[in-house]
């Protein structure tokens, strides 16, 4: 039993050389054989789920790690947002969205950024959002409810209603109340009275974008302000488009079947591209100019009938 | 003094010898790695969640140092028959109790300092590297001085966790004394909750007994001042001041009582 097998294994391991021949090809054949396992049963995507409702029991249970936790179930939204949002398959349900902000916010009630960006991502219309100006406006009035001091919820309130409820009385009323915080920056008070006379007009829309853009704190809002600022970009040239194309149908008696037939009547120099490069569609049945599927500025925003243009 | 002392260095060199500096890589590994991968994950957040998982992460390792090493500071000396050694030497029982105690503290203000001087590198990398935009969104500066003192705050909660693992180290085994230790410190979180249970329940006895216990208890959750700082919420030096007192009026007793305790104990 001396020289048995017990004792050639002890040899074998003291000695690096064999520790290594063993090992690196008993890990390559484990992960050879995850991956042909996992070629054979490929797995289905798993439903997303949350186990725990409750953001005062998820606060005791996390004794004093609340802010961590609250950046967990923060990264959650994002990719939950995010991956919902680029996902290919049919049916896109991002019910899981406002509970998760709402738990980031109950567990870190000064979360800054999960009241605005959540807001942000719950009033996208849908498929790229939940389409929810609702559930933002809760989980802005929680922002209020926590930082009275900050004027940006209250504006951020207003915009909802301006930009995708379309009332805007209620719109006014915000931003009117947003100025009467110390520290609120003057232009809220001109853009609550012009809301109340005009209705949201187009110039507004952009007044009100570029001063977003301008006092963000942050440069995925600033880069939203910005795609917004585009959008109604698009949205003048399309007016513009739609008028040339019109006169055409007028002096013609028919329709443009493409771009091409302005082109050549010298109503255009160029087939018309976005502000991102990407062409507009000319609709030959519909009779209408849109933008491209493939543009980064899809879907246009809506706007209220008899909106009044610059 | 000198005997204290020297039991103290024989701790720190032990949990030197015991690998539990170790941990500091892990740490180091961890906020590193998270600082790439959450700078991907967080939509322009990763300042915030960086220090919330900094200052996270340093209580954790504090606490399984504080708990693991502080229950096994006199426990696994009587398991090990060396207490006989130690106690056959020119030490006085007490002696023996503060300065493991000392020693323990000294690991985990080691440990903590090397933390904190990582968490503030990885900080002001992620401010050097950024952008001006980037610089002036932020809530507080990325290099935040006032991160210190929720550093403090944790250093004073782990030491006064020692001093629970100690005392329990004294009387219990090692796996008992750690489920005590362990349990309190989740029980330290919830006194705001047993103080306002006369309010819920109507049970007047039940209702003293619990306002009674939420004050007998240590509060834990008092040290836990991580959102204020990482928000630039003020923190006032009275605040401190009144916690680290409360917190060594608190060590004081379970000291004494260790000390107490570990005096009387027959180890024949």
């Amino acid at each position: 039993m001396s020289s048995g097998l017990p004792e050639r294994i002890g040899r074998w391991v003291s000695r690096p050389v064999t520790v290594a021949a063993l090992v690196v090809p008993l890990l390559t054949f484990a992960v050879l054989l995850q991956v042909l396992k996992a070629r054979a049963t490929p797995t289905t995507p798993q439903t997303q789920q949350l186990y725990l409702s409750s953001g005062a029991a998820l606060g005791r249970m996390a004794l004093s790690f609340d802010s961590v936790v609250a950046d967990v179930y923060w990264i959650r939204a994002v990719q939950h947002f995010g991956g919902t949002r680029r996902s290919d398959r049919g049916e896109k349900s991002y019910e899981l969205l406002y509970p998760l902000l709402d738990l980031a916010t109950t567990l870190d009630p000064r979360f800054d950024i999960a009241y605005r960006f959540g807001a942000i991502f719950l009033t996208e219309a849908y498929p790229d959002g939940p389409g929810r100006p609702d559930q933002a406006v809760a989980l802005l009035q929680k922002g209020v409810q926590h930082m009275p001091e900050r004027w940006q919820y209250l504006m951020d309130t207003g915009f909802v209603y301006y930009w995708w409820l379309h009332d805007y009385p209620e719109a006014a009323r915000w931003f009117q109340r947003a100025s009467t915080i110390p520290g609120a920056p003057r232009w809220l008070q001109s853009l609550a009275a012009n809301t109340l006379a005009m209705g949201g007009n187009r110039q507004d829309s952009r007044a009100l974008w570029g001063q977003i853009h301008e006092t963000a704190d942050d440069e995925w809002l600033r880069a939203e302000a910005r795609r917004r600022l585009l959008q109604l970009d698009a949205l003048d040239d399309i007016d513009r488009l739609m008028s040339e194309a019109e006169q055409f149908s007028v002096s013609t008696g028919r329709w443009p079947e493409a771009w091409s037939a302005l082109v050549e009547t010298g109503r255009l120099t160029a087939p018309p591209v976005d502000p991102l490069g990407h062409g507009y569609v000319l609709g030959s049945t519909a009779q209408s100019v849109t933008a491209s599927a493939e543009s980064p500025l899809a879907p246009l925003p809506d706007e209220p009938p008899g909106v009044v243009t610059p | 003094m000198s005997a204290v002392r020297a039991i103290a260095v024989h701790v720190v060199r032990e949990s030197v010898r015991d690998k539990v500096l170790y941990n500091l890589i892990l740490f180091a590994v961890l906020m590193i790695s998270a600082s790439y991968f959450v700078g991907l994950l967080s939509a322009g957040q990763e300042v915030k969640i960086i220090k919330d998982l900094g200052l996270g992460a340093t209580a954790v390792f504090g606490l399984l140092i504080a708990v693991f090493i502080g229950i096994g500071l006199v426990s696994k000396e009587v398991e090990r028959r060396s207490i006989y050694t130690l106690l056959s030497k020119p030490v006085r029982r007490h002696e023996v109790v503060l300065g493991k105690y000392c020693g323990l503290v000294l690991t985990l203000a080691v440990n903590l300092a090397i933390m904190a001087v990582t968490v503030y590198a990885v900080l002001g990398y992620m401010s050097v590297t950024g952008s001006e935009e980037f610089r002036r969104g932020l809530e507080a500066p990325a290099t935040d001085p006032a991160m210190l003192k929720a550093f403090f705050l944790i250093f004073v909660q782990l030491m006064l966790v020692a001093a629970i693992a100690l005392f329990f180290s004294t009387f219990c085994g090692s796996l008992v004394a750690a489920g005590l230790t362990v349990g309190l410190y989740v029980v330290g979180h919830f006194t705001a909750d047993l103080r306002s249970l006369q309010d819920v329940v109507d049970a007047p006895v039940a209702g003293f007994v619990a306002m009674g216990l939420s004050y007998l208890l240590p509060d834990l959750a008092a040290f836990d001042v991580s959102a204020d700082v990482v928000h630039a919420q003020p923190v006032t030096i009275g605040y401190i001041l009144l916690t680290v007192g409360y917190a060594f009026a608190y060590i004081g007793a379970l000291l004494v009582g260790a000390m107490a305790v570990f005096s009387r104990r027959d180890f024949t």
